[in-house]
């Protein structure tokens, strides 16, 4: 592990906000358990638990706080100066924040949509569902540690994406399902694991490409704009 | 606005040298560096000034952590801008105090060297928490420490890859007396060693003891850039102030209205107060006076030759 990955995951296990990952990816299990329990049937209970609850609102509420904790509080926090001083090329810094904010939302999402999808239909779509949701967990990390330097309020726009662009616009407005990382993910885990339980509204090709796009589009702009990373402009 | 400069004949350590050419910042309407060329060599340097001068967004400048809306900074040549190659040879030490808390100061420390790919990280980090007189706490979480401490610690993270320049915003924030006293000194041996030193603090008594060098900044420009003490010379609008002691004071007060270089003379009943308008006449024709009236001066002291004083006539200028 790189001295930048160790420092950044001891800083976003250390901070207390990373308690609050916890209760979404249980409920997340506990709902799925108590529906298997009760014996309602997957059709009645998969899409609201797997996708309602799951892909839209576990995985980018989880990316969104490890997404902006890895790199924003460190910037809100004034502690990212100790890293910006050392003579590193900003890629050995932007790629092991992301990988440590894609592997740690990856785990904390995909192992709860493991177990709930292998208990509303089989391990296949559990596996579909943890492969898509490490994807995605990829997408939105990148998008989310770029909005960190992009803007002082990296949470707050990446609320409104989620809540906003990807929950409401794309319940009334089909194509901005184009442009929304949870419809990739669920076409790309329909694709693994084929059932009645997911319907995509995007093309596998068209969701794979765009998922690399946005990955590779808004690392690159991280490295860039960490390149002109500013501190704040006080004139004491 | 004049910048009055005292700079040494030449700079002791090119290679370490920070240069800002013609350097402006602005947000908006507002300028908040305006026009600033400065060479920095070996030696403590001190920066000061008021509130809202524009220090910081200089030291931030010459850290990379801003971009210049003119002008360019350099460290041996290279920019500070967009370079961090350029932290091989500086170190930073900002006026914000956030440090990794959940970290002991030797793991900060230790992480620091690793960053900069020092060939034995360990035996460097030792060495720069030995450099501050931190390691009885070092293994303490950084956390638990008082300011003075972590104020400690983000020193020995800037000395650990032993930079040939570096910057302090407000170094000695939080210190007690004992720390602030090891802190100058440490400056001044690094200074010493010919590390191109420069720091910022509002504490003027903080300035004169670590450093007779300073670049003042007011509002936004460089008001006046080297030795205190020159400077103040060099500032002929001002009559030099001095208090006089001698057998005979009153006698001496008539002898000197005489002179030419003499503003003022005022009796008061420790001695004289005597206003010069050319410091370098009036120190020398003293004796000369002294030794044709028969009198013997006791004690001859420039008053507002201190840092402040120099400080106030910038300011006021």
């Amino acid at each position: 592990m790189s001295t930048v990955s160790w420092i950044t995951a001891r800083g976003l296990f250390g901070r207390r906000r990373f308690l609050l990952l916890l209760p979404l990816p249980l409920l997340l299990v506990g709902l799925a358990v108590l529906c298997r329990a009760l014996d309602v049937q997957p059709a009645d209970w998969g899409p609201p638990v797997l996708v309602g609850l799951g892909l839209a609102v576990v995985l980018p509420v989880v990316a969104l706080v490890i997404g902006t904790g890895v790199l924003g509080a460190e910037i809100d926090d004034g502690t990212v100066v100790h890293i910006l001083t050392k003579p590193l090329p900003r890629w050995q810094i932007v790629l092991p924040k992301l990988a440590v904010a894609t592997g740690v939302t990856a785990a904390t999402v995909a192992v709860p949509l493991l177990v709930a999808g292998v208990l509303a239909d089989s391990v296949r779509l559990g596996l579909g569902l943890a492969v898509a949701a490490a994807l995605g967990a990829l997408a939105y990390s990148a998008l989310f540690l770029a909005l960190c330097l992009l803007t002082r309020r990296p949470v707050l726009l990446g609320l409104a994406y989620v809540l906003i662009w990807e929950g409401l616009l794309g319940n009334f407005i089909d194509g901005t399902k184009v442009l929304s990382i949870q419809q990739w993910v669920i076409a790309i885990a329909d694709r693994v694991a084929p059932t009645d339980l997911l319907t995509g509204s995007v093309s596998v090709p068209v969701a794979a490409v765009l998922t690399a796009l946005v990955s590779v589009g808004f690392t690159v702009l991280a490295i860039d704009r960490l390149r002109s990373f500013s501190v704040a402009g006080e004139t004491s | 606005m004049t910048t009055i400069s005292a700079e040494p004949a030449a700079p002791s350590t090119p290679a370490a040298a920070l240069d800002l050419a013609g350097v402006s910042r602005w947000y908006g309407n507002v300028v908040a560096v305006n026009d600033v060329t400065m060479r920095l060599g070996a030696g403590v340097t001190g920066l000061l000034g008021p509130n809202g001068a524009g220090k910081t967004t200089l030291l931030h400048m010459m850290a990379g952590f801003l971009a210049p809306s003119r002008g360019t900074v350099t460290l041996a040549g290279e920019p500070t801008w967009r370079n961090p190659a350029v932290y091989r040879r500086l170190g930073l030490v900002s006026e914000r105090e956030a440090v990794h808390g959940f970290l002991t100061a030797y793991e900060f420390v230790l992480a620091s060297a690793k960053l900069h790919r020092l060939a034995d990280p360990e035996a460097a980090a030792r060495r720069a928490i030995a450099l501050v007189e931190m390691a009885d706490a070092q293994d303490r979480r950084i956390g638990t420490y008082s300011k003075g401490m972590r104020q400690r610690t983000r020193v020995a993270a800037a000395l650990v890859h032993d930079p040939q320049v570096l910057l302090l915003d407000e170094p000695f924030n939080g210190m007690d007396p004992r720390q602030r006293l090891h802190m100058m000194g440490l400056l001044h041996s690094l200074g010493d060693a010919g590390r191109t030193i420069l720091f910022s603090s509002h504490i003027l008594e903080e300035v004169e003891q670590v450093s007779g060098t300073v670049q003042v900044m007011v509002a936004g420009r460089l008001a006046a850039s080297g030795d205190f003490r020159t400077i103040r010379r060099l500032m002929t609008n001002r009559p030099h102030v001095f208090a006089v002691h001698s057998t005979d004071d009153r006698a001496l007060a008539v002898a000197l209205m005489a002179e030419p270089s003499v503003t003022g003379v005022e009796l008061g009943r420790t001695g004289l107060t005597v206003k010069a308008g050319d410091y370098g006449a009036f120190t020398r024709r003293l004796p000369k006076i002294a030794l044709r009236e028969g009198i013997r001066v006791r004690q001859l002291l420039p008053e507002d030759e201190s840092l402040e004083s120099v400080f106030s006539y910038l300011v006021e200028a």
